[in-house]
């Protein structure tokens, strides 16, 4: 087996998703299966070889220190669930500060 | 908040030795922000300085200011740092509500410098933090906890949220742990955060206010047993917003550490709060598990490279660093470390140069400045730049003594009204008439009258008691109102009566 | 009719933009009910921007080839004025406030934008059956699957609702569609086309393009939205590669053609083979050389891709998060942040979208990094080193666009493994970031459903494939002497 059921589980939490148990139980032997037939990239000998995480090549693309038009406030909030004093209203956070 | 046992700082430097580092960060004073070209003024309304890419609004993508880089690669040449010739922006993720993508762009194992170091001065002794790494990473939004008592975290019924800050660049500063400092870490710690301060300012890439959030400085501490060769464990302390902080943190965490290690306890690895109010550290939400950001490289972004010549144009370009200012300006004004540590801590240094620069001599400069205005700055409970007088005018006032038209008293009377905002040095001794009397007929006739009422002081003077002439001087100030050229009044009565 | 037709026939004023955009929005109306290719039909704005064409066409203004020419736009572009909801629920009602680059250069093209198109739920997919608005379906037929993640899009040319309609593709997702719904369409170069308002699943990877029913058609749209953009780092700054040119020119005498040995096989339906095989003899005929190709690590391309791609969708979705925009579930007071958070993307999100965002969790999870996503983009650099080594030996490459012709609709839908096989052919040149196309070449007999032709091309040499691809879709017209699509049985 590649991955548990509790894996699967403590994986979902971190990714900020409240799977319900019935989900869990259809999931997790789906993941299973997947993480299986993806590790067989472990089989491809690789000693020494770059991996790639941009494809053009590219570097060194910059702008200039210039201001652009930004949104209105009414734009930037006018999606919102909830908005307070020209901010973003969010439930309470726990945490640090 | 829980009462800890404490030992005595003393104490617990004779028989621990503390490891301090220090990582800050500096908000880059460039005009847009790091990944868009927003502006970055400091407290606009909220939510008005924000767009697409530092909402993190779905298909929004991050461009790099080439500034930004600029301004990081200068910091890194300033701690004698290697720039990197190549290295990637990575992703940090999180969950967190002043997050707009919930993941950072930041750097990982690829800093754009790496391998410095600061020299700080305390007590006599050059001590050096290694800089580990300085890398560039973008800033969150700002919460206000709504509901709570305090304002904070805790006992917030919600939160409302302000992206303006989110985006704008930060520069993260590591040092390698400090070891030997012993009863000094808390000050090292100061230094070497004031000395990094005065750096970066100089560079011109910050304002660099701890107040204002644009220099943030977490510090941690760890303590071992006198002679152990083995480090303790380190705690991490934030919340620390000025340089009296710094200190006060270091030695909080010292005498807490020393008293848990004394009952045979164990630091806890964590994450503590520092409290203003009473000088303590409290612990931070213990978490179950070490955070798993699990960084991979920003595919929205291409690597850096930053060509050789940009970084020798840029090393050129550095101006000298203000521990070299101090030492050159020592030799040159001929002035003790103490006496220049006292320059400095009162702020003044930027101060005295700016009066040199516009035309008074270093002493005369260090005179006034250190003097009158420091006095008057305190009176007023602020800092000398906040004093409502330019260096130009102090300039001014010099010259006009140097010249003899102005006495030191009547110097001071001018400052005086400068500071109520009468206007410059010039108007000021016009409009009131303060020049210095050196019409000698009428200085003469007050030099008369003075002896001609003091008659038993004259006779002291003709016995000899020249310091008794004083008290002449005195009444032929008071009689002019203090218009008179002191030193040649002296010199009247001393011709006429010796 | 085609759209270069169309843009003829507006240039020369034998029709009016606002009959086109008329003609097209009648046939949505008719056929869409059982289609459902469009999430949102832009009526009263389309029938606007065919009226300022018009009136700038009449007022004597130059104007561009495409202008007044109707465009289907895929529901990951973000569009003002039009609600962009990725085809999930988390994003149900959202109304971006900017244009993504590509939108605004079709409307300074003025083109007419029709509405927004279905997809599998951000982009992850291969059939529209992840969408959570319910699938699209294809044209020849209604109970077949119309491909993905672009389904909606590739249905809506193929149904003759649009005659253009701009897609992206990250493991295959234009050109599978495309493939199975007898219609052309383009991954370009990686970095060819911005990607600056589409709404990313797999950073590295994600490329819009265009659909068409022509081989022109998709190199006129192609050239219209491609081209650098200073909003996309990672944008190329280089002129668009001369598609429509070689799109005109159609001739591959000369050329080197390479078969790509590991892309048949087991899996592989026989009447896709047998089409691409006459399909390759076809081209041969008409002067190509055509020789057989190694790329002995594509073999690891699907599994390195399932690692890369949700590893960057895992990160690129945490955005979704209730606070900002988007659904928010769960908010009645009692709860904090990370709670509703966890909520809404339960709600908010499908099946396949959670194990993507699961795997790619893991994948980056410390510990695993190295042994997946890190491997995974070695693998990448080698898939890289075969096309380049390939490419030193022929001027394209060419394999079947997607291993079946187009599955029924439910078929796969609940085995992940069996769907991702769709996108065995068109991975490799996502991660590679060359150009790839799918041109029909067929019906397969056993099904009398389309099969398509890949060709791929080096990066920054599309114009090379179109070349290819146009000489193809020449002969086969010829051949079959009516387009393919005039068998289409679906509707």
């Amino acid at each position: 087996m590649s991955i548990t059921r509790d894996e699967v589980a403590h994986l979902a939490r971190l990714s900020r998703i409240a799977l319900s148990d019935a989900e869990l139980d259809h999931l997790a032997p789906q993941l299973d299966q997947i993480i299986t037939a993806v590790a067989q990239v472990q089989e491809v000998a690789a000693e020494g070889i770059p991996p790639t995480s941009h494809a053009t090549g590219l570097t060194n693309v910059f702008r200039d220190d210039e201001p652009a038009p930004c949104l209105t406030p009414a734009e930037a909030l006018g999606q919102a669930p909830a908005v307070e004093q020209q901010r973003f209203k969010v439930p309470r956070i726990l945490g640090e500060d | 908040m829980t009462t800890e046992t404490l030992v005595p700082f003393a104490e617990a430097t004779e028989r621990y030795e503390p490891v301090i580092g220090l990582e800050t960060h500096v908000e880059l004073g460039t005009r847009t922000k790091m990944f868009c070209g927003c502006t970055t003024t400091f407290g606009a309304e909220p939510n008005s300085q924000v767009c697409p890419v530092c909402l993190g609004l779905p298909g929004s993508l991050p461009v790099v200011n080439r500034n930004a880089i600029d301004y990081t690669i200068r910091i890194g040449l300033a701690l004698n740092c290697e720039i990197a010739s190549w290295c990637r922006f990575a992703r940090k993720n999180y969950f967190y509500p002043d997050m707009p993508k919930n993941f950072q762009i930041s750097q990982y194992d690829e800093p754009l410098c790496t391998d410095g170091y600061l020299d700080v001065e305390v007590s006599g002794k050059i001590v050096r933090a290694g800089i580990e790494r300085v890398h560039l990473e973008e800033d969150t939004g700002k919460s206000l906890h709504v509901g709570g008592a305090t304002g904070r975290i805790h006992g917030a019924e919600y939160s409302l949220v302000d992206y303006n800050r989110a985006g704008i660049p930060l520069v993260e500063i590591v040092t390698r742990p400090v070891p030997g400092t012993g009863a000094d870490a808390p000050v090292v710690a100061r230094a070497y955060v004031t000395e990094l301060r005065d750096l970066v300012r100089s560079l011109g890439v910050s304002d660099v206010r701890m107040e204002e959030g644009s220099l943030r400085c977490d510090v941690n501490v760890s303590l071992a047993p006198r002679g152990s060769a083995v480090w303790g464990t380190r705690t991490e302390t934030k919340n620390v917003n000025s340089l009296r902080s710094v200190q006060r943190a270091v030695e909080f965490e010292i005498e807490r550490q020393a008293a848990v290690l004394d009952a045979g306890g164990r630091v806890k690895q964590e994450t503590r709060h520092f409290h203003e109010e009473n000088g303590t550290t409290t612990a931070g939400r213990s978490k179950e598990e070490a955070q798993d950001y699990r960084y991979f490289p920003e595919p929205d972004l291409v690597p850096v490279a930053p060509p050789i010549e940009w970084v020798a144009q840029i090393k050129a370009a550095l101006p000298e660093a203000p521990s070299k200012v101090r030492a050159r300006l020592r030799d040159e004004w001929n002035v003790s470390a103490p006496e220049m540590d006292a320059i400095v801590n009162a702020g003044a240094l930027d101060l005295v140069l700016q009066t040199v620069a516009a035309g008074a001599s270093p002493a005369d400069a260090r005179k006034w400045w250190l003097g009158e205005l420091a006095r008057r700055a305190n009176e007023a409970g602020t800092e000398l730049a906040a004093l409502a007088i330019t260096p130009a005018q102090v300039a001014r006032v010099a010259e006009l003594v140097e010249a003899g038209s102005l006495n030191d008293r009547l110097a001071r009377d001018v400052i005086d009204a400068v500071l109520a905002g009468e206007g410059d040095p010039d108007e000021i001794v016009e409009a009131r008439g303060l020049a210095v009397v050196s019409d000698e007929g009428a200085l003469a006739a007050a030099v008369d009258e003075a002896i001609a009422a003091n008659p038993e002081v004259v006779a002291k003077i003709r016995d000899g008691k020249t310091q008794a002439a004083g008290v002449l001087v005195g009444a032929v100030m008071k009689a002019t109102r203090g218009k008179a050229d002191a030193a040649r009044v002296r010199e009247l009565i001393l011709q006429r009566l010796t | 009719m085609t759209a270069a037709g169309l843009s003829a026939a507006l240039a020369s004023k034998e029709v009016s933009a606002a009959e086109v955009t008329q003609a097209h929005l009648d046939r949505i109306a008719a056929v869409d009910g059982r289609v459902h290719a469009f999430l949102h039909v832009a009526a009263d704005s389309a029938l606007e921007q065919a009226a300022t064409i018009d009136h700038r066409r009449r007022a004597g203004e130059p104007l561009s080839p495409l202008a007044g020419v109707p465009v289907a736009v895929k529901d990951v572009f973000t569009t003002v004025g039009l609600p962009t909801t990725c085809g999930s629920r988390i994003l149900e009602g959202w109304h971006p406030p900017y244009d993504a680059t590509i939108v605004q250069r079709l409307k300074q093209a003025g083109a007419v934008i029709l509405g927004k198109t279905n997809m599998d739920e951000f982009a992850m997919g291969s059939s529209t059956e992840n969408s959570a608005y319910g699938p699209s379906r294809n044209p020849w037929d209604l109970d077949r699957i119309p491909g993905g993640s672009s389904g909606g899009s590739s249905a809506a040319v193929a149904a003759y609702e649009a005659p253009l309609a701009i897609g992206t593709d990250t493991g295959g997702s234009i050109r599978q569609p495309a493939a199975v719904c007898g219609i052309v369409g383009t991954k370009p170069t990686y970095g060819g086309s911005s990607r600056y308002g589409v709404v990313a699943f797999a950073s590295s990877l994600d490329t819009p393009g265009p659909f068409g029913r022509t081989v022109l058609d998709a190199a006129l749209l192609h050239e219209a939205m491609s081209g650098y953009d200073p909003m996309d780092s990672t944008s190329i700054d280089a002129p668009v590669p001369p598609v429509v040119a070689a799109a005109r020119e159609a001739d591959v005498s000369g050329m080197r053609i390479g078969v790509v040995t590991e892309l048949s096989g087991e899996g592989y339906q026989s009447g896709v083979l047998s089409r691409f095989a006459e399909a390759v003899e076809l081209l041969e005929s008409l002067g190509a050389k055509v020789t057989e190709v190694s790329c002995p690590h594509f073999r690891y391309a699907l599994p390195a891709y399932y690692l890369i791609a949700p590893s960057e969708c895992s990160s690129n979705l945490a955005r979704f998060d209730a606070m900002r925009y988007g659904l928010r579930a769960g908010d009645d007071g009692t709860r904090d942040a990370e709670e509703v958070m966890a909520l809404t993307r339960e709600q908010g999100f499908g099946a396949e979208v959670k194990r993507r965002i699961i795997l790619g969790t893991y994948a980056l999870s410390s510990g695993y990094y190295d042994a997946y996503y890190g491997k995974a983009q070695q693998v990448r650099t080698l898939i890289i080193r075969d096309f380049d080594a390939a490419f030193g030996q022929v001027d394209v490459l060419v394999s079947p666009s997607t291993p079946t012709t187009a599955f029924g609709i439910g078929e796969r839908a609940d085995d992940p493994m069996a769907m991702y096989l769709a996108d065995l052919c068109t991975i490799p040149s996502d991660l590679a970031g060359n150009a790839a196309i799918s041109v029909p070449c067929g019906l397969a007999p056993e099904d009398g459903l389309p099969v398509g032709l890949q060709v791929m091309a080096p990066a920054l040499a599309d114009d090379r494939m179109y070349r290819v691809a146009a000489a193809a879709e020449a002969a086969f017209t010829q051949r079959w002497s009516h387009p393919l699509l005039a068998e289409a049985k679906g509707l």
